[in-house]
């Protein structure tokens, strides 16, 4: 058994001067301190990478950094599914007794440590070196053919997609870390610049400082407890050119296992963090995960399904498109949100039940994915 | 990576070598087709699937129009379409393609310089 016992989180946007290290050590701070624990009792750390300051041994430059000296460490590199690989780890850790306390740890100076083309040029290399990466694609690229392909045999259409821009964003604005604090139309996605087509600016999610951590423990600390009901992974290729057929893609095999692992189903789901790095992603994956018929995710979004009083809120701290992206720390905020939902502490953004939440990350071109159920206990 | 085992090998070179040319591997133990080079059979693992060449001939998969390019050498030639197209083969590939290309569409490759490099580049089947 483990429980998700402290959460930080710091704000996305621009942290001027702030190390990937400086982002780390603030949300690990935050994490520790959330769970009323002192920086000597964690025994173990995972950390995820930076692509501004890549090291051979991440974690053991934290714990340093950090002045702790765990039993317990190494980094974790997932893509964007690193931080839910690390908590799927940490679970397992904990529960085999091989650490107490496993700090989960992300964070990254990519917006103001490195140039946009920079980071752009950086994530474009998880294309194939050989026979993808010499065609110049980027990672808009990648989920561009993934959204032709998927607007073509699902009747999707890029109004459809805007939906989901819009809807992070409006969730972004009730919470004051959020890199973005301006409300955006379906007309001002559709009138953003164009970047690989279908996808626009506006549907693409923003590069971010910015630092995520959380703490996994054998034992309940907390009076509200949040416990990991179960997880799973599917990895079905690395490239997209070697992807399988759309119905056949590891979202939905990762939450099928997840699904055997928790003894619980979509219906007993109250609160949804899903990843969310294009406009296609989250609508991909909501329909793969069973929250949304297959092509009808965006008609979900219009009827106010996923808003924070809806039937199911999503991402209600506005996920990587509008709270933003700074790597492995990104879609760590949505647990880290998530968390504060379970517990009863998301303040404005507060829903009603989020008893069980759905987690579900997505690295490389839905390339890996980790789904996990978390479950509230009093 | 791929691209570092036993390139002597190579008894068909293809775009990825300089040459106008798609080539992709055929396994004679399982019959599986592979576009990403290898010395085995990804499906069966067997040794040595046989280096073959593709017709050029196939249907477009998807497509994606790049407006946004990441270094001043693809900068210059935005925008470019990214396609994936199914190889008549039986193999998926990436290429670049005229811009106007859609979806199922039956397309030939032919070859055109890209930041100095040759890349398979498909149009409209005539």
């Amino acid at each position: 058994m483990s429980f998700i016992t402290g959460v930080g989180l710091t704000s996305y946007g621009k942290h001027e001067g702030s190390s990937s290290l400086d982002l780390m050590s603030r949300a690990a701070e935050l994490a520790i301190s959330d769970a009323g624990l002192k920086r000597s009792e964690i025994d173990g750390v995972l950390c995820g990478y930076s692509t501004v300051s890549p090291h051979i041994m991440l974690a053991t430059v934290f714990a340093e950094h950090f002045g702790i000296r765990p039993s317990y460490a190494h980094a974790v590199q997932v893509g964007g599914a690193t931080g839910l690989a690390m908590t799927m780890l940490a679970h397992h850790l904990v529960d085999a007794n091989v650490a107490k306390h496993v700090l989960v740890v992300g964070g990254e100076n990519r917006l103001t440590g490195q140039s946009r083309d920079a980071s752009i040029l950086a994530l474009a290399q998880v294309g194939h070196p050989a026979y993808e990466v010499p065609l110049g694609p980027t990672i808009p690229a990648y989920y561009g053919l993934v959204a032709t392909r998927y607007m073509h045999e699902y009747g999707v259409t890029q109004e459809d997609l805007a939906e989901f821009a819009v809807l992070m964003r409006k969730h972004a604005l009730t919470h004051p870390g959020a890199q973005f604090h301006e409300a955006i139309t379906v007309t001002d996605v559709m009138n953003s610049k164009p970047v690989a087509l279908p996808l626009k600016l506006l549907d693409c999610c923003p590069v971010s400082d910015g630092g995520a951590a959380f703490v996994v423990s054998r034992e309940r600390i907390n009076e509200a407890g949040v416990r990991v009901l179960g997880c799973a992974q599917a990895h079905t290729h690395q490239h997209i050119t070697a992807a399988p057929a759309l119905s056949e893609l590891g979202a939905e095999i990762a939450v099928a296992k997840a699904k055997a692992a928790s003894g619980v189903a979509i219906s007993d789901v109250r609160y949804a963090a899903v990843y969310d790095s294009f406009t296609i992603t989250l609508a991909m994956l909501l329909e793969d995960l069973g929250l949304a018929g297959r092509g009808e995710a965006a008609a979900r979004v219009r009827s106010g399904y996923f808003n924070g009083d809806g039937a199911m809120p999503l991402n209600t701290h506005g996920g990587l498109l509008s709270y933003g992206h700074c790597g492995v720390g990104g879609a760590m905020a949505h647990l880290v949100e998530t968390h504060l939902q379970m517990t009863g502490r998301a303040g404005d953004r507060q829903v009603r039940d989020a008893s069980i939440a759905l987690l579900h990350g997505d690295g490389g071109v839905l390339s890996s994915h980790v789904s996990m159920f978390l479950e509230r206990v009093r | 990576m791929s691209g570092e085992q036993a390139l002597q090998d190579w008894t068909l070179p293809d775009w990825t070598r300089g040459e106008a040319a798609i080539v992709y591997q055929c396994c004679a133990a399982c019959g599986g087709v592979q576009y990403f080079r290898r010395s085995f059979c990804a499906a069966c693992g067997a040794p040595d699937p046989a280096d073959r060449r593709a017709s050029g001939e196939g249907t477009v998969y998807a497509t994606s129009l790049v407006c946004r390019a990441a270094t001043p050498e693809t900068r210059a030639h935005v925008p470019y379409n990214i396609i994936l197209v199914d190889t008549a083969e039986g193999f998926r590939m990436m290429a670049h393609g005229d811009n106007d290309l859609a979806i199922g569409d039956k397309v030939t490759a032919r070859f055109e310089l890209f930041t100095g490099r040759l890349v398979p580049y498909f149009a409209k089947a005539k």
